[in-house]
């Protein structure tokens, strides 16, 4: 107890120590919510990607504009058939503690986001590698199988399953990030604790005190470190948006990563040009379940879709003007058609959808004297029970009678997981900038399909994609994909995301982009 | 959590001790003095207002608490539209969302005090009635329930069983019951050894016969002087439950569920606080003074 | 004396232990699970992790495990935290928690007990009501709606006082969370004080004083106050562990590390052994400030004798 109380007492002497350093430039970011880890193989949110992005770097790395441009390797090199990729690392990397950066930390980090024992619940994102998805279930006991290897200190070979266009992008994620494999070795779980931890990105935890804040550092050992202008960042942990608004307008916070709707018009009337809104590559839909009557006819799905008044949702409920979606995969994808394929009726006007919205849930049986009575279920926010509690009075008007049911995240999605539901809220942001990362969320073998919609064309189609290397030829097969999906109503597309940030006019080098990343690489604060 | 700890502790100190008002029921006197004291007064009309407009007000207003106005989003108060409170977010009517929240707010406070009064008084009047060892077992456990933090076993309850309403009830009301069954303990102990209590039992009737047909009738007054007492109190706990985003499922609502939305636009619509906040208040108030004068009505030294 | 508290904590064993039980099953009967994720993980995957945490154990098992280390001194891993222990985010929140809740504490004592005095001597005249409806105002309004409004008077718009944060633990920054925290303590404990001190007034042996004419101030110094104060002292346990858990909320709005904090967010994301180890403290902390609150009451008022 005497050691246990003692240890309290010097952790908060600790960390109320971190007083202010007068010369440094600090850039104070709102975070949300608490980082689970350190452990790039270990994190899967934005929140944590903020921290651990700034504190690792894999062989490519986004840009100011979150593009993929070269990181610890400085070139490389891809076979004919697109199976084989040949990475150069830079000269001289080193990690925060002065070792060599090697392709050896590589592969030893490869391997271990993919070995069961580390338990990583993103490694899938690095699948496309050969051998990862039978050694990371357990197939494959033998690590080295895996399709990553070091050819010699700074050369890298890594194969893939198949030729996968998106690939170099996946690289810049955090599930390929490696992690120093002296150290790793030496102290085990605890390699990511305050007083071990190494990195080879920009910055280096120095602090962190869950429930409030990680603070991180330059680390002098960056190959780009003369041109780092920001000496420390602090990511605040804080749920509550409309607060952390408050401590924006007092000069608290340079960055808020979200902020409260209603706030939305007074802060471009009395902050004007801070809050940035832009695209976003993902999704706002609603998954109805087509495994069960009533939802099980798509005549209904296809009512229930048309009668949301997508133009009043963006504009007038959230306030912050997301656009209206009509198509499954986001406009601007890459490795995709020019424009996404929209519902037929999606131009028609709203009093002509609803009359046909109407007719179609008449000739399903259904009407004022048969009403249909459907259970939505959303997760506890703020703004998706204004869109439930706007949408449910659109379908009123059909004669469709919605019961509300909000549960916390975690029960939401466990249920979603089990089938239990008639018509639920859902969303996706896009992992990689690719557009079969959205449309195999409809895919009939694959969890994430909550609605149990099954279409084999659909199906056969995406197998297809998966195996043509033509990227033309490829993006008509995932065309033609969505316009299966969208022709059944297969859920419904709701809007396209947008992200919400505001930025304080100190702050440069913060440029909106779809993948929402800013890396604080390249910002800059004047005072 | 709670809300008039003085009246309740000075309370329950006299109920324990059995002296106070042993027996006797709300009389004609103590209601006089009740309807004398003028705050009070004042106060039981206030809450008879609230109460009728929150039970009857939803039924003549021109909007529902539903159905949103497209016409009418985030609305000021204004008299020509119809919205005297002005709309929310979602075009609905404030004014009869207030009035529909309150009625909520009533209903949890009216059954979680049920809840905490039917277990307090059953196992209060057991453990005052048999007394002897398993009075000093029930009153060690209700000590020792005191020590718990009950707060978080509601959050418990209501991460586990969903935003249910009649879970809101119960969980409440079991917090609520522990001072409750001390008083009754109190009040029984010297119930017990009243003339009429011993004639019960002359005439052979059954322990649990005796418990609720003439134990708990005589248990009447302090109880509900105690039970005023609690609905504050309730009504805040579900407030800050509502805040924590475990209150009642839409398209009901709450005042602490208002008053929560509220709080986080103040600045930009201020009606959506506003309205909500002073239901609350005048609310809490008149319960308040009426509790203050149920006290000195009955308060022997008072007088 | 010692006797006694020792009795008393031991007495508190078995019934701590039943409500670690009911809480731990409660908690495995709730729907979702630590894993169930925005996005669905693979089940080889999902595997992986319940493997790891032995969830993938039969429930009895997993209890007995749990129970063992806890026995241990060992209140195991965090899911949502994953690098750190349950037991070092408890030692990591229990300073902040004890700065917060403690300087709450003495400033509702102090201003509870001076506006009860104030009260209670100038019962029913301006003063009386200037202080009551004063303090009422801590009752009548809930700390999530008076956190906000402080921070916007204070914090955005006079810029008195930061808005939020740790800072460095100074007053400044301790200013509003802690306000917050005590309102509704401070109106308690001077409603209490009022009634008590005005009953003390009453008492025959003030009126035997005062015909000794001793002056009024000394009338009250003297022989009033410490009797009146015994009904504050049997509220300041409770008032303790209201404190405690009260301040979840203050916790979140200011964005403060804490064990309410950890308490709520481990509920929501069913980080079971961060809710276990947190009601545990809770627990243990309550039961202390009981026992210590007992043993003063037994100090202060000759006429209880511990048993």
């Amino acid at each position: 107890m005497k050691k246990f109380l003692l240890s309290a007492f010097a952790v908060a002497a600790f960390t109320l120590s971190g007083a202010l350093n007068a010369q440094a430039v600090t850039l104070h970011v709102h975070n949300e919510s608490d980082p689970a880890s350190l452990d790039p193989h270990k994190v899967s949110g934005d929140w944590e990607n903020r921290i651990v992005g700034d504190m690792f770097e894999g062989l490519l790395t986004e840009d100011v504009d979150a593009k993929p441009v070269p990181g610890q390797a400085k070139s490389w090199e891809i076979s004919d058939d697109g199976l084989t990729y040949t990475f150069h690392l830079r000269d001289g990397i080193k990690w925060s503690d002065g070792a060599p950066v090697t392709a050896d930390d590589f592969v030893f980090a490869f391997r271990r986001i993919m070995d069961p024992a580390t338990a990583s619940s993103y490694a899938y994102l690095q699948y496309p590698i050969k051998n990862a998805e039978p050694i990371n279930s357990g197939e494959v006991k033998d690590l080295t199988q895996l399709g990553v290897e070091a050819v010699d200190e700074t050369t890298l070979k890594i194969t893939l399953e198949s030729p996968t266009p998106y690939f170099l992008g996946a690289l810049t994620h955090y599930t390929a990030y490696p992690v120093p494999k002296h150290v790793v070795e030496d102290k085990g779980a605890d390699w990511i604790k305050i007083e071990n931890i190494v990195t080879n990105g920009p910055y280096k935890a120095i602090e962190w005190v869950p429930g409030s804040h990680v603070k991180t550092e330059k680390n002098p050992e960056y190959y780009d470190f003369d041109n780092l202008k920001i000496d420390n960042v602090v990511f605040y942990v804080l749920e509550d948006a409309s607060a952390a608004l408050k401590r924006y307008r007092a000069g608290e916070f340079d960055i808020l990563t979200e902020f409260p709707s209603d706030q939305y018009q007074w802060l471009q009337e009395n902050h004007p040009g801070e809050a940035r809104v832009a695209p976003f590559a993902g999704l706002y839909y609603y998954v109805m379940n087509s495994s069960k009557p009533p939802l099980d006819d798509a005549r209904i799905r296809q009512a229930l879709s048309m009668a949301i008044n997508r133009e009043v949702i963006g504009p007038q409920i959230l306030g912050t003007g997301e656009p209206a979606a009509y198509s499954w995969v986001p406009p601007g994808m890459n490795n995709y058609v020019d424009t996404p394929y929209n519902a037929e009726w999606a131009d028609l006007d709203y009093s002509a959808k609803v009359e046909k919205a109407k007719e179609l849930i008449a000739e399903a049986g259904y009407g004022p004297d048969k009403p249909l009575e459907i259970q939505l279920r959303y997760n506890t926010n703020e703004n998706h029970k204004r869109i439930a509690v706007a949408i449910s009075a659109m379908w009123k008007v059909l004669g469709v009678n919605i019961t509300l049911f909000n549960a916390e995240t975690k029960v939401h999605y466990a249920e979603l997981k089990k089938g239990q539901l008639e018509i639920a809220r859902a969303g996706w942001l896009a992992d990689y900038n690719d557009p079969v990362n959205l449309l195999q969320l409809l895919r009939s073998d694959i969890g994430d399909n909550y609605g149990r919609w099954k279409s084999e064309e659909f199906d056969a189609l995406l197998a297809e994609a998966k195996t043509t290397q033509d990227l033309k030829a490829r993006a008509e097969l995932l065309y033609k994909a969505e316009k299966v999906a969208i022709d059944d109503s297969a859920a419904a597309p709701i809007y396209y995301y947008l992200s919400r940030n505001v930025v304080s006019p100190k702050i440069s080098g913060f440029n909106s982009n779809t993948f929402d990343i800013h890396r604080t690489r390249w910002m800059s604060k004047s005072e | 959590m709670i809300f008039s700890t003085e009246k309740r502790k000075a309370l329950a100190a006299a109920f324990e001790k059995g002296d106070a008002v042993a027996g006797r029921s709300l009389t004609a006197d103590a209601w006089r003095r009740l309807l004398r004291n003028r705050a009070a007064f004042v106060s039981l009309w206030v809450l008879g207002a609230l109460i009728l407009l929150a039970l009857f007000g939803p039924f003549i207003l021109p909007y529902d608490h539903e159905t949103p106005d497209w016409a009418a989003f985030r609305a000021p108060p204004s008299i020509e539209s119809g919205h005297y409170f002005g709309t929310d977010q979602n075009g609905r009517d404030v004014l009869a969302r207030t009035l529909f929240g309150t009625r909520i707010s009533l209903l949890v406070a009216v059954i979680a005090t049920a809840v905490s009064v039917i277990i307090g008084v059953l196992y209060g009047a057991t453990a005052g009635y048999i007394g002897g060892r398993l009075d000093a077992v029930m009153m060690r456990f209700v000590d020792i329930m005191y020590a718990l933090p009950y707060i978080l076993f509601v959050i418990l309850l209501m991460v586990i069983f969903g935003r249910n309403v009649i879970l809101l009830f119960i969980g409440i009301g079991a917090v609520e019951w522990l001072t409750m069954a001390r008083i009754v303990r109190g009040q029984t102990l010297s119930l017990r050894e009243r003339e009429f209590i011993e004639a019960a039992r002359a005439a052979g009737q059954t322990t649990a016969r005796i418990i609720t047909r003439h134990i708990t009738p005589n248990l009447i007054g302090p109880v509900i002087i105690y039970a005023t007492l609690t609905v504050p109190e309730i009504i805040i706990t579900e407030s800050f439950l509502s805040y924590l985003g475990f209150g009642v499922q839409e398209p009901l609502t709450s005042l602490g569920t208002l008053i929560s939305e509220g709080a986080d636009v103040m600045e930009v619509m201020p009606w959506l606080l506003f309205f909500p906040a002073l239901f609350l208040v005048l609310f809490l108030l008149s319960l308040s003074f009426i509790g203050d004068g149920l006290r000195d009505a009955f308060d022997p030294k008072d007088r | 004396m010692l006797g006694f508290a020792i009795r008393r904590l031991l007495s508190t064993i078995p019934v701590l232990f039943i409500a670690l039980t009911i809480c731990f099953f409660i908690l495995r009967l709730a729907p979702g699970g630590p894993f169930d994720e925005e996005r669905s993980l693979p089940e080889n995957v999902l595997a992986n992790l319940q493997a790891h945490y032995h969830l993938d154990k039969p429930l009895i098992e997993q209890y007995f495990r749990y129970i063992g280390s806890v026995v241990r001194g060992d209140l195991g891993p965090s899911f949502t935290t994953e690098d750190f222990t349950v037991a070092e985010l408890i030692a990591l929140g229990l300073p902040y928690t004890l700065i917060l809740g403690g300087s709450a504490f003495i400033l509702a004592i102090l201003f509870g007990v001076a506006s009860g005095i104030i009260s209670g001597l100038y019962q029913n005249r301006s003063a009386d009501y200037v202080t009551s409806a004063t303090v009422m105002t801590g009752l009548i309004i809930p700390s999530f709606l008076m956190a906000p409004i402080l921070q916007l008077v204070f914090g955005v718009q006079l810029e008195w006082l930061p808005v939020g944060g740790w800072g460095d633990g100074s007053i400044a920054y301790l200013t509003l969370p802690v306000i917050v925290l005590s309102l509704t303590h401070i109106a308690r404990i001077s409603r209490l004080m009022r009634g008590s001190l005005i009953e003390t007034m009453s008492a025959n042996y003030i009126r035997t004083a005062r015909s000794k004419g001793i002056g009024e101030k000394l009338v009250v110094l003297r022989h009033a106050i410490k009797p009146a104060l015994l009904p504050v002292l049997s509220y300041l346990g409770p008032a303790a562990g209201y404190l405690l858990t009260g301040s979840l909320v203050v916790e979140t709005i200011f964005g403060l590390p804490g064990i309410g904090r950890y308490f709520i967010n481990a509920a929501l994301s069913r980080d079971y052994g961060m809710v276990l180890g947190t009601v545990i403290f809770y627990m243990v902390v309550i039961v202390i400030l009981n026992l210590l609150v007992d043993l003063a009451y037994a100090y202060l008022d000759p006429k209880v004798r511990v048993r």
